[in-house]
């Protein structure tokens, strides 16, 4: 008889098959999907030279359309973190009729398309809309100024904060909050000390993606928004326009301080994110 | 401090979980709640946590009303079964809990919260630990840390949900002992909550046995062992051997089986049931004897015995390995139990009723 081969080494078996193949199919996508245009964008922005990207961004049209988006996006987001988190504090925590339905309508501004939200909430907040016959009186308009803009990217990417926040809010042991109860605690107070800093992470995630939409948000916006170059035009129909004109570098070079901020901002989570959960310990 | 339930009932939708419960619980006790899931006792104690509120009934905490207290009014130290500690904050933090919360007006000085929370760990044998997460702590850890929550309030009231059933049997016992010195040192009452009876017999001055919403038997623990009041604590502190028997002028009797060790009692003539722990049967070879041994088991020091009686019913019986000479499976043995408790036969609706096990045995008798 001849000797016994070693045993191969008893691996774990894992459900789908093979490492290599799922990782590889895995990186494939994001390099071809995401990290491609991505680097064509900022080799484009490379072409440019330093000099005409700085007389690009600073241009007064440029400085406008990007401070509205900014502003407008930042609006937006404030108001979309605290309604958001107050929306899935409701479907969360309180029994009442037609919860299902008002659940099911958390998700209409991501199902709708945004040329359909943008015209609704015009026909809605024009001086002879529903809303905006009641504004105008009141001397606000919403149409065809920052609020219209800050309000088209709120629509469309709220869903995002409470879709975020309710599935760990629906998570959390009641138990926590009894515990602190019985240690004298009252409702704010659990609410900042218990609930807030377990459900920090999945908010910040929210917010983070909520801003990132809304600084990239076009169809909603330009409806409602009124393009007036230097007062409600916004960067990324900026782009568009330079592109429309054969000028791609200037499109590239709006296109790259999005991407820029966009990036800053998703670090800046993700560090944030880091910090809160610094308590699940390694390996948790 | 003293309290005081009385008559408290607690429906959910329709079942009956608390079915008037009165109890006192003097100044410095140590009580156990016993009882199977289900029995209410988990209820009872939140209940007097403010965690839940009762239906009917009264609670009443050194003579005061405590039912229109809110729990943070009420203050007491409630260590949950799963600890519940906050998973976010550092085992300092977590302990510091209760008297950082305090209203401005009435929280003492930071240095002193600090100084109250140093004095708990080493208390708790716990200092390496203060500056962990819960989720780097073993359980037995969390256990040290969520009782450390629970005092640094100084509570009147430690109430503990089930302390030691989320930990393994060695810890346990650990634990235990250490709990009885936590709680002759901080001289606080105690109640917890459990359904090993091993555990409340050990740990407490007096034993709650409760069943299906009621308080079965209060007492201490010897006395319920000896002298269980009803079926279901004899059930339950270990009686597992139920034998049909009939009385006749105080004595006991059923074919097959030696019951003249058993006292009198002064019950009328009739059927009734005995209950047994296995280890009070010593089992005898005898060729007149109507049991058989089925199967002998070793379970190490003690050998279980499966006995067969006459109507093929079978009944369990222990005895130490050394007392086992002559016996082999399949004899005709003699059963003799030295202790027991009889209780007049109830129907009980929750077991399906034996067909008629007693003209079987008189039969076999003739």
């Amino acid at each position: 008889m001849t000797a016994i081969a070693p045993a191969a080494p008893v691996r774990a078996k894992r459900v789908l098959p093979g490492f290599g193949l799922t990782m590889g199919v895995t990186l494939t996508y994001v390099g071809v999907i995401v990290l491609l245009p991505v680097i064509a964008l900022v080799l484009k922005g490379a072409e440019i030279g330093p000099e005409r990207f700085v007389q690009i961004i600073t241009a007064p049209r440029t400085r406008a359309a990007l401070q509205l988006t900014l502003v407008a996006a930042t609006m937006a987001t404030i108001f979309n973190a605290l309604y958001g988190l107050l929306m899935a504090w409701v479907l969360v925590r309180y029994d009442f009729p037609g919860k299902r339905l008002l659940d099911a309508l958390m998700d209409v501004p991501f199902a709708l398309p945004t040329a359909v939200a943008g015209l609704a909430l015009t026909a809605l907040f024009a001086g002879n809309g529903w809303y905006g016959a009641l504004l105008q009186p009141l001397g606000i308009e919403v149409v065809y100024t920052i609020w219209g803009v800050a309000l088209a990217m709120s629509f469309t990417s709220i869903p995002f904060v409470v879709r975020s926040v309710q599935p760990v809010l629906e998570d959390l042991d009641p138990q926590y909050e009894e515990a602190a109860v019985t240690l004298g605690a009252h409702r704010w107070t659990i609410f900042y000390r218990v609930i807030l800093p377990a459900i920090l992470p999945a908010w910040l995630v929210g917010i983070t993606l909520s801003f990132a939409r809304s600084l990239g948000e076009f169809g909603a916006v330009v409806f409602i928004a009124g393009n007036l170059p230097m007062k409600t035009e916004i960067a990324s129909l900026l782009a568009f326009i330079r592109l429309e004109e054969y000028d791609y570098n200037g499109a590239a070079a709006i296109a790259l301080v999005l991407l820029f901020i966009a990036l800053v901002l998703l670090v800046a989570s993700n560090l944030l994110q880091a910090r809160a959960m610094r308590y699940k310990g390694k390996g948790a | 401090m003293s309290l005081s339930i009385a008559n408290m009932t607690r429906r959910f939708g329709q079942t009956e979980v608390l079915r008037g419960i009165d109890l006192d619980i003097g100044k410095g006790e140590l009580v156990a709640l016993l009882g199977p899931s289900g029995s209410g006792k988990t209820t009872l104690l939140r209940i007097i946590a403010g965690l839940d509120w009762p239906d009917a009934g009264s609670l009443a905490v050194d003579g005061q009303d405590w039912l229109g207290r809110t729990a943070q009014a009420r203050r007491t130290g409630f260590v949950f079964q799963h600890y519940a500690l906050f998973p976010h904050m550092k085992v300092r933090d977590n302990i510091a809990f209760g008297l950082t919360v305090l209203p401005r007006s009435q929280r003492p000085p930071s240095a002193q919260i600090e100084a109250r929370v140093r004095e708990l760990l080493h208390f708790l044998q716990i200092d390496a630990l203060a500056d962990r997460y819960p989720s780097e702590l073993s359980g037995g850890q969390r256990q040290r840390v969520a009782l450390g929550r629970a005092l640094a309030i100084s509570p009147r009231l430690l109430l503990l949900d089930e302390p030691f059933g989320a930990l393994d049997a060695q810890v346990r016992r650990d634990l235990r002992r250490w709990l009885r010195g936590v709680h002759e040192a901080s001289g606080t009452t105690t109640i917890f909550v459990t359904h090993d009876q091993e555990e409340a017999f050990e740990l407490a001055d007096r034993v709650v046995v409760m069943g299906a919403g009621r308080i079965e038997q209060i007492g201490h623990p010897d006395e319920i062992y000896d002298h269980p009041a009803s079926a279901f604590v004899a059930r339950f502190v270990g009686l597992t051997v139920e034998l049909p028997v009939t009385m006749h002028q105080g004595r006991a009797e059923a074919p097959g089986i030696d019951l003249t060790a058993l006292p009198r009692r002064a019950m009328a003539d009739g059927p009734a049931t005995l209950f047994l722990r296995p280890s009070d049967i010593a089992v005898r070879p005898d060729p007149e004897g109507c049991f058989r041994v089925a199967e002998i088991v070793s379970t190490g020091a003690l050998l279980r015995l499966q006995l067969t009686g006459p109507d093929g019913c079978g009944i369990e019986a222990e005895m130490p390995r050394r007392r086992i000479a002559g016996l082999e499976t399949g004899q005709p043995v003699l059963l003799r139990p030295e202790a027991g408790r009889i209780f007049p036969a109830a129907p009980r609706s929750d077991q399906p009723a034996t067909p008629a096990p007693l003209p079987a045995f008189k039969e076999q008798r003739l």
